[in-house]
């Protein structure tokens, strides 16, 4: 894992002081809240209905155990005790107190956190794949290239001010385990002719106008790599629309000049800025590399496992990942359980899962942007032990991707922008499907709550998906079917009218009793709906 | 009648105007009525309260009740979370949310 340089530290713990500062003339009626509304964001503080939330940054969504117990000192001291995972890997906590934010920060520093640049219309938290060093299908780890990436972005001067929120996403593998082609910028790293480079997508988001990004570069060396990240956030610095907040995203960019020219504008400006040094020398990035180095892993590791508790053995088969060390596993914590609120983690229970990650995985978790935990580094014979223990915490629910492992914004529970509740839905819907058996029949199948249009809750791809909508005071609820944020990437198609609450989870049944009905031998939900077509599940939602 | 509310500014609580001052809870309201936008003014001036505004509320045997779902969360808390409410004690207490 990266451990902050004396540089890294300083402007963490600048910030700090210069928040603390800003705070103590707010509180004292010398900052208005017009004034201070951008600061605060520019250090992940936001307003929300009941409460100020902070929003921690979880860079690429690593953290050690000494990371995440301090997540749960902050839960506990500062918070209600629990906290929220986030679909940008971050966490975020729901009832902070503007006057102690300066001393969360502080404590946060100690461990080498903060909340900068999870706000604001900068570049946000980078995004990886939560296998990083552990999957058999990577390239390389893409966590290196993602760690400079931040440091480029933090406080970057010419990017401070962009158009509007900025989200970068780096990936090695075949399979994409991010959403990569649903970011502003989505780096697939791959080696050609031996050598390694990245293939650059520019464009995509969800949001109000979901898009997938157009592929801008099939290589850039990556020792060019920054320069031409550069490139492409000049390009959308320079034209991207300031004058209308809903057209200021870069997909929109791309959608208006297209992505021919905004390509022959890139790489105008890559020639011109090539030269100028932004590439870090050899050294710089060797140095970064070297934080990622494999752990020490025990070369003899047992490959044996012993099957015969039949609860094991379904957490094994839904939650445990094949690694690519023999005798190690990748094994995935579950934050939803069957009528549980989708990534909230209590303090108690993010100090079980940083002991285990301490203890069983060198030190190291992944937060994903499924709103799960990852301890991306587990010994097979020490599975079991993993298992008890996080089966003891609650933390032991056998659906990683299945039905109930639901991604849902805090909705209108908690955001001031949401139109209507997702978590009291997502927990319907759970409960409907809670029989496991009935789960693993349905198989792989992604549902996504967006509680409004700005789909925090990734409803675009999901293989359904909801989006909550205000319909004159009441709340209701439309259905998409068929979208995707895996390297099968697309965007799902609103059914037709929308429902109450109760009446989109009957809607939903209705779909995969469909699905099971018109499904061939191996066919995912996605790959059946593709097959058949939207109609078909058309007619089944609405007769 | 109309209510005015906000966000008290260093805890970030929902308060609500009860005519002289804010309270945490709603049943202390009082309808602003016509001096809602004079009141409203008046105490963004006096910077204890963020972002202060005026809703449409019904008087109900309960005390006010919010129009809008979202200022009815405000008010209670959030609506699957009966723990985090005012009212930890009522198991019904979201049912005048909804």
């Amino acid at each position: 894992m990266y451990k902050y340089d004396e540089y890294d530290q300083a402007i963490v713990d600048q910030r700090v002081d210069e928040f603390r500062d800003q705070v103590r003339r707010r509180l004292s009626g010398e900052l208005t809240e017009d004034q201070f509304k951008p600061l605060r964001l520019m250090n992940g503080l936001y307003l929300q209905l009941h409460a100020y939330m902070l929003r921690v940054a979880v860079p690429y969504g690593t953290l050690d155990g000494r990371q995440m117990r301090m997540l749960g000192h902050i839960a506990r001291k500062y918070d209600r005790g629990y906290g929220h995972f986030t679909t940008r890997q971050n966490i975020q906590f729901n009832w902070i107190q503007l006057d102690q934010t300066p001393d969360i920060l502080q404590e946060l520093s100690t461990v080498e956190m903060h909340a900068i640049q999870t706000s604001g219309n900068c570049i946000r938290n980078i995004s990886s794949d939560q296998f990083a060093g552990a999957a058999s299908d990577e390239v390389a780890d893409p966590r290196p290239w993602a760690e400079l990436i931040r440091q480029w972005s933090t406080f970057h001067p010419e990017f401070t001010y962009l158009p509007r929120k900025f989200k970068i996403c780096v990936i090695a593998a075949d399979e994409d385990r991010a959403a990569m082609r649903l970011h502003d910028i989505g780096i697939g790293l791959h080696v050609r002719d031996g050598e390694l480079g990245a293939k650059i997508f520019v464009g995509g988001g969800m949001g109000r106008t979901p898009m997938i990004s157009h592929e801008i570069r099939d290589f850039v060396p990556a020792d060019d790599l920054m320069s031409y990240l550069e490139a492409c956030l000049r390009v959308y610095n320079r034209y991207g629309r300031r004058d209308n907040i809903y057209k200021a995203r870069i997909k929109i960019l791309l959608h208006e000049i297209g992505p021919d020219e905004y390509r022959r504008q890139v790489e105008e400006e890559f020639a011109a800025v090539k030269g100028l040094g932004l590439d870090p020398p050899r050294a710089e990035l060797e140095r970064i590399t070297n934080h990622f180095g494999a752990p020490d892993f025990d070369q003899n590791a047992s490959t044996e496992l012993d099957r015969s508790d039949p609860d094991f053995a379904v957490w094994l088969d839904q939650n445990v990942k094949a690694h690519k060390q023999p005798g190690y596993a990748i094994v995935n914590i579950s934050l939803k359980p069957i009528g549980g609120i989708p990534g909230d983690a209590s303090a108690d229970q993010i100090d079980v899962m940083a002991d285990l990650g301490t203890r069983y995985s060198f030190d190291e978790l992944r937060v994903t942007h499924a709103q799960n935990i990852v301890l991306p580094h587990v010994r097979i014979a020490d599975l079991h032990a993993v298992w008890s223990a996080l089966n003891d915490a609650g933390l032991a629910e056998a659906n990683l991707d299945l039905i109930s492992d639901i991604i849902a914004c805090p909705g209108l529970d908690y955001c001031s922008l949401a139109n209507a509740r997702s978590i009291p839905l997502a927990q319907k819907i759970a409960t409907r499907f809670g029989s496991l058996d009935r789960q693993r029949d349905l198989g792989e199948l992604k549902l996504k709550i967006s509680g409004c249009i700005n789909a925090c809750g990734h409803h675009h791809a999901g293989h359904i998906g909801i989006l909550g909508v205000d319909k004159k005071g009441t709340e209701n609820y439309q259905l998409s079917l068929g979208g995707s944020g895996a390297e099968d990437v697309s965007l799902a198609k609103i059914t037709g009218p929308g429902f109450s609450e109760d009446g989109v989870v009957d809607a939903i049944e209705r779909v995969t009793d469909r699905y099971l009905q018109v499904r061939e031998t191996g066919e995912r939900f996605l790959d059946t709906y593709r097959r058949v077509g939207f109609e078909t599940f058309k007619e089944a939602i609405y007769g | 009648m109309k209510l005015l509310t906000g966000n008290d500014l260093p805890t970030g609580d929902v308060v609500w105007w009860t005519g002289n001052g804010w309270s945490r809870h709603i049943e202390d309201a009082v309808d602003v009525g016509v001096a809602g936008e004079s009141i409203l003014q008046a105490e963004e001036g006096a910077r204890r309260v963020n972002v202060p505004y005026l809703i449409e509320a019904t008087q109900t045997d309960e005390g006010p009740r919010p129009a809008h779902i979202k200022d009815r969360i405000r008010a209670l808390g959030p609506t699957m979370r009966p723990d985090l409410t005012l009212k930890p004690a009522d198991p019904n207490a979201g049912s005048w949310v909804i």
